[in-house]
């Protein structure tokens, strides 16, 4: 069986978010890069089909060449092969459009990626490619379960867990539960020695179709300062509640 | 040309972020001189969105729509879409809605906005004003496909009565047959406000010391009607289940009130609570991050205010 697991470059959790170039870049400086969490979940869910089924397991993202140490872990963490398709990622429709034209190169059952992103938050690569493959699409995925060709799912939903059927290809989008952060795999010293003899290709990019750009960013107003109530005079929260914020 | 809006409705009764993305639809439409359509799917009550100000309403009713699937629904609302000769669609930022708008997107060759926060900074170019970062950034997106979708943040734009007399249009169909993926079962707590749906949220943290104490947090949502939710050690930890992490990797919150017990606020918690509206935080510890965001604090111990507070609500409300 072939995996393939599309990885996101992101800043991390922790990271303070600024702007430059008059709120039009992203400031890169003293940010730490990691693999988008919802894309680590799944790789760790596809390395354990690799243990168990021998699945071969390939890690893609779709960026420039400061995103290959984060494939290069990736690889670290287990996965076979790595590619890189060199292409300024900016908007979702043209990333899918990349990835498309790698999946129908080689022939992938199951295709990963995170539910979305954590820096742009997008969440439609994933459901993108499925349309354009013409595979079966899941998302919000915290469980899935193979045999053969038929695929048993869970999926995340208001309220509650829907379980779904399907088969084989398709594409789900992963969140925490698909494994537990505590399943997460950390490299050891021979997994890192083993990356690097693994190949890591670096495919030129299609023409795609871009429909959409981020011109200007923007920080949230600076909040104004907490108003502190008397924990002896919950009266008073609660009327600010009422009358001033109207919120109950 | 027209201005499309899908309003979603769950058993029949549509959500309240339908009526949003109705009005935000109508606002659209008045400013780009086109008319608004909406769509509703297997609702009861198609009547009431005369009270947002459509021109016109697609009932649809259709036995192939009634479980939700996002293959069919996309094919569905792209359908309607191509009929109308849709220039916008605007849908709700609910996890149907974005679990199926990335079809949607790809069948109409449409660009794609989700989690918008506000009304189009322009129309022509289309611009928007979307959350990212996990709402501790906003961005300005350019829209440039011939077809575009924005998917709207709950609570961001508001709900904006406007009386009309819309045409109502019911469609009697079975057409959507596709079956790549197919509900088995759905598992629901019965009786809770889902968080996705709240107007109130109630939060509790490790300050809560066990999952014994979670009545405090039941007790406190039950009187306002709210979702319960935790933080990402409470969950971890196995005291609250999975389904109620809220924060960058769980879920998001966009709540009109967000109130934090016994939560430090980490700034991954901080970044996924923080398109709620009003916030307020209840913890021992003067110097936890939370009270930098809130709105409104108390320093106290949440098993000495919680219990006060919940009395007081409840008499309050039965004023």
């Amino acid at each position: 069986m072939n995996v393939l697991v599309c990885i996101s470059n992101v800043p991390d959790t922790t990271s303070k978010i600024n702007f430059i170039d008059n709120d039009k870049l992203f400031d890169t400086n003293g940010v730490q890069f990691i693999i988008n969490p919802n894309d680590e979940f799944g790789l760790t869910r596809a390395i354990w089909l690799q243990q168990k089924d021998q699945a071969i397991v390939t890690v893609v993202t779709v960026g420039d060449i400061s995103c290959e140490p984060i494939l290069r872990k990736c690889l670290a963490i287990g996965a076979n092969k790595a590619v890189r398709i060199d292409y300024n990622a900016l908007d979702g429709f043209a990333v899918a459009e990349q990835l498309k034209s790698l999946c129908e190169k080689e022939s992938y059952d199951l295709i990963i990626c995170g539910r979305e992103s954590i820096d742009y938050n997008g969440g439609m690569v994933g459901g993108m490619l499925a349309q354009m493959l013409g595979f079966s699409y899941i998302t919000n995925c915290i469980s899935i379960d193979l045999n053969g060709n038929e695929v048993e799912a869970k999926r995340e939903i208001d309220g509650g867990i829907e379980t779904l059927s399907s088969s084989l290809p398709i594409v789900i989008g992963a969140q925490k539960g698909l494994v537990e952060e505590s399943d997460l795999i950390i490299p050891n010293m021979r997994g890192i020695m083993q990356a690097r003899q693994k190949p890591l290709d670096v495919l030129a990019s299609v023409n795609s179709s871009v429909k959409s750009s981020v011109d200007q960013f923007e920080k949230p107003p600076v909040k104004g300062s907490v108003k502190l109530v008397d924990p002896e005079n919950i009266d008073e929260l609660i009327s600010l509640l009422h009358n001033e914020a109207k919120v109950i | 040309m027209a201005i499309l809006v899908y309003a979603e409705s769950q058993n029949g009764k549509f959500k309240k972020s339908s009526y949003e993305a109705v009005s935000y639809g109508r606002a659209l439409a008045d400013e780009s001189n086109q008319n608004l359509v909406v769509i509703s799917i297997n609702s009861e009550e198609p009547k009431v969105l005369a009270n947002y100000g459509p021109d016109k309403v697609l009932s649809i009713k259709d036995a192939s729509l009634i479980n939700f699937t996002a293959q069919n629904f996309a094919n569905a609302i792209s359908e309607y879409a191509k009929k109308e000769e849709a220039s916008i669609l605007v849908l709700s930022s609910t996890a149907d809605s974005k679990y199926f708008v990335p079809l949607l997107a790809v069948k109409l060759d449409a660009g794609l906005a989700s989690n918008v926060v506000s009304s189009p900074i322009s129309i022509s170019p289309l611009v928007v004003k979307r959350s990212c970062f996990t709402n501790k950034a906003f961005n300005n997106t350019t829209l440039k496909g011939s077809t575009n979708i924005i998917c709207v943040l709950s609570n961001s734009f508001g709900v904006h009565e406007k009386q009309s007399q819309p045409e109502i249009i019911e469609v009697n169909t079975s057409a959507y047959n596709d079956n790549k993926v197919k509900v088995k079962s759905v598992d629901k707590v019965i009786g809770t406000v889902s968080i996705a749906d709240a107007d109130i949220v109630v939060s509790g943290g490790r300050g809560l010391k066990g999952p014994e104490n979670w009545h405090l947090i039941e007790g406190l949502a039950s009187t306002l009607g709210a979702a319960t939710a935790c933080s990402k050690p409470v969950s971890d930890m196995g005291w609250r289940p999975h389904t109620e992490h809220v924060g960058q990797t769980g879920k998001p919150v966009a709540s009109n009130l967000y109130i934090a017990i016994g939560i430090s606020g980490a700034i991954q918690h901080l970044a996924g609570i923080n398109a709620s509206k009003v916030k307020v935080v209840i913890n021992n510890d003067s110097e936890a991050p939370f009270f930098k965001v809130a709105d409104y604090g108390i320093i106290g111990d949440a098993f000495d205010v919680v219990p006060k507070l919940t009395e007081k609500l409840k008499a309050f409300k039965s004023q």
